[in-house]
């Protein structure tokens, strides 16, 4: 056992990395679910991305453009979770699962001919002086840009759902519904704009994956994340720091047990592969012991005649 | 009793709804860990079956389920499988074992083919390739090649066909490179690229220069390929679009000519209950090309190795060698029996760690 080869500035280095492709798809569940709507198909939606994303920037040698793409592939597949439930009023939970399947199957079928493909690299911002700080340097100003795009994704969602007449609004749809149609808000507007918001965020943290985080195209390659992501938001209290600090978490300390294996600790392998579920939940069950409760009409079908 | 009966009278509804156009059919079910696209060892499953089919054309009919999860799910679908009239079904890991032998014990006219496992029946066979003889080869060659003499392991399962290949792999490369130490690294997954990366990544960031991987993706490749100077081996399947730089050899996998005998004795009516370990000698492990990356002299020591254990001279677990906790365990010039090697649960002298149990 040997601590000292864990570098700690690599491991929170990389520790952000694994945590942010499961951010990015929280903190667009997060959205969804406080406008009232919950959908199952995060996982569909990421693996949608992380192909589309994949094939664009093979294709045209850009990541931002994949990265585009890739969002842009999120919510065109959510555009069918859209048709499903704000049109034909289907129920939320099959059609999110449908969701999930489609996407897999279809993700599988579009990645056909890019098994083994090296997608162009997006390389790292190097902020000038910032950077060369010790320490602080190589942890927080040398990342690919849509680490930071996370991030700032995060603070834009909590500034905009406490602080603006939009955030009201969409909250108001959230926690009731008929209240705010009476009001003259339409519900089913607001609560596309916010599914379409989901999966542009889910497709962008698939899209991470397959062309950052990995980086190739495998199918099936989200393996779960999606899961992960849904589970998140609600251990987070629909709050975005926490979804933010649990995505940390989940991400750090898988990343911290792989270290922890390689550097041989004396910790049982057991303990430590399913240390980051553990945690996780226990450190996002102690912060939401403040009674934040689940957005009122979550999950519940909308309809102007009722 | 109930759900038996129920699922014997669905089992013959079906049978005689489906008799009449599927009885010149045989119907042969697969079910897969991982996606068909795995580019390693769900692949190669997947290429014995299309195998099966090229072969057998349309005297043979062939259904597969992929990403089906170690448990209870893989019980339902082989289930299923049955129920749908299949009357060969190979269930391709090792953590289908049970549920192999408990749908076995419910359809007894249908035939099982476990892979990797140990556990048999009158219905049920197993098999397995001896990939630690492909192992033995990749030691060599990763002995040879690292500079920093530490290699990363990335390990699925703490399960013996693992431990087998963690084994072999160190007496190879301890062989031609005493320095040489293990970092190994259980995943406790078959197939999750994005662990599989990070893994690859924490193992070459503590100084690891070689990646030998005992999971499904390709995903290690791509992060080996990533950092730039990190050697690694295809692992089930050739991987061979990471050639010649970081992949520089391989363990593939041939299923395809077991496939195609043991569908042939399902309708030949010849096929009994077996237990098969087939090797680099009758093909079932091949050697994937090793590539100008490996210095000439290593690469004919490979191939010189890989010969012996062909020819059925050498065998890699050939004493003298102690186990982990410096006990005896082959004396000189003794091979491992196969009973040992199935059940291998320990190191051997010199690695580091301990087995998660």
């Amino acid at each position: 056992m040997d601590l000292g080869e864990i570098n700690p500035v690599l491991l929170v280095a990389s520790l952000m990395v694994a945590a942010t492709p499961l951010l990015l798809a929280a903190i667009g569940e997060l959205v969804v679910e406080k406008a009232g709507v919950l959908n199952l198909g995060v996982e569909g939606m990421m693996i949608v991305g992380a192909i589309s994303g994949f094939a664009i920037s093979v294709e045209t040698g850009s990541p931002w453009l994949g990265f585009v793409a890739a969002a842009i592939g999120g919510a065109v597949l959510s555009l069918l979770f859209v048709l499903l439930t704000q049109v034909a009023l289907a129920n939320q939970v099959a059609s999110g699962l449908a969701l999930t399947l489609f996407g897999l199957g279809f993700s599988a079928l579009m990645g056909q001919s890019y098994v083994g493909v090296k997608p162009p690299s997006m390389g790292d911002i190097h902020i000038p002086v910032l950077s060369d700080i010790p320490v602080i340097g190589p942890i927080l100003f040398q990342h690919d840009p849509i680490l930071y795009v996370g991030i700032a994704l995060t603070a834009a969602v909590w500034a905009t759902l406490k602080y603006t007449r939009v955030g009201l609004i969409l909250r108001a749809v959230g926690e009731n519904h008929d209240a705010a149609h009476a009001l003259g808000y339409k519900v089913i507007k607001i609560r596309v704009m916010a599914i379409l918001f989901g999966g542009a965020c889910a497709g962008l943290g698939g899209a991470y994956i397959s062309l950052i985080r990995v980086p190739q195209w495998t199918e099936g390659m989200t393996a779960g994340v999606g899961w992960i992501a849904l589970a998140l938001v609600v251990f987070a209290s629909w709050k975005p720091w926490r979804a933010l600090l649990g995505a940390y978490l989940f991400g750090g300390i898988t990343v911290l047990q792989l270290n922890l294996q390689a550097a041989g600790v004396a910790i049982p392998v057991e303990y430590l592969a399913m240390s980051p579920y553990i945690i996780t939940i226990l450190v996002l069950v102690i912060l939401s012991a403040d009674k934040s409760s689940a957005p009122a009409a979550l999950g519940r079908i909308f309809h102007a005649s009722h | 009793m109930k759900f038996k009966s129920l699922l014997t009278t669905a089992a013959i509804a079906l049978g005689l709804a489906t008799g009449a156009v599927a009885q010149d059919k045989t119907k042969v079910g697969f079910v897969y860990v991982g996606p068909v696209g795995d580019g390693g060892w769900t692949y190669e499953h997947n290429k014995g079956r299309l195998a099966v089919e090229d072969h057998f054309g349309d005297k043979v009919e062939t259904v597969f389920v992929e990403s089906v999860p170690e448990g209870p799910d893989a019980e339902r679908v082989m289930t299923q499988m049955a129920l749908e009239g299949a009357d060969l079904i190979f269930t391709t890991s090792f953590g289908y074992m049970d549920p192999t032998i408990n749908v076995a014990q419910k359809f007894p006219n249908v035939k099982f083919e476990h892979a990797t496992g140990y556990k048999t029946a009158d219905n049920v066979s197993v098999y397995s390739a001896r990939f630690y003889e492909g192992r033995a080869v990749q030691g060599h060659i990763a002995g040879n090649m690292t500079k920093s003499n530490i290699i990363g392991y990335i390990g699925s399962y703490p399960i013996p066909e693992v431990i087998r290949g963690i084994n072999s792999a160190y007496i190879h490369a301890k062989k031609v490179n005493p320095d040489v130490e293990f970092k190994i690294v259980w995943a406790y997954t078959w197939f999750d690229p994005a662990k599989e990366a990070d893994a690859a990544t924490v193992l070459i960031e503590q100084g690891a220069d070689v990646i030998l991987q005992h999971t499904d993706s390709t995903a290690p490749q791509a992060a080996a390929q990533e950092a730039g100077n990190v050697v690694t081996f295809g692992q089930a399947s050739d991987m061979s679009e990471y050639a010649p730089f970081p992949r520089v050899s391989s363990i593939i996998d041939d299923w395809a000519p077991y496939y195609i005998a043991r569908t042939q004795a399902v309708m030949d009516g010849t096929w009994e209950s077996a237990n098969t370990w087939d090797g680099i000698r009758e093909g079932m492990v091949a050697i994937g090309e090793i590539t100008e990356a490996v210095p000439a002299d290593v690469k004919e020591e490979a191939l010189a190795l890989k010969a012996a254990m062909a020819a059925g001279e050498y065998h890699p677990f050939t004493g003298p060698l102690k186990k982990q906790d410096g006990s005896d365990w082959l004396a000189e010039g003794e091979t491992a029996d196969d009973g040992t090697l199935a059940g291998m649960n320990f190191y051997v002298e010199g690695l580091e760690g301990e087995i998660p149990q």
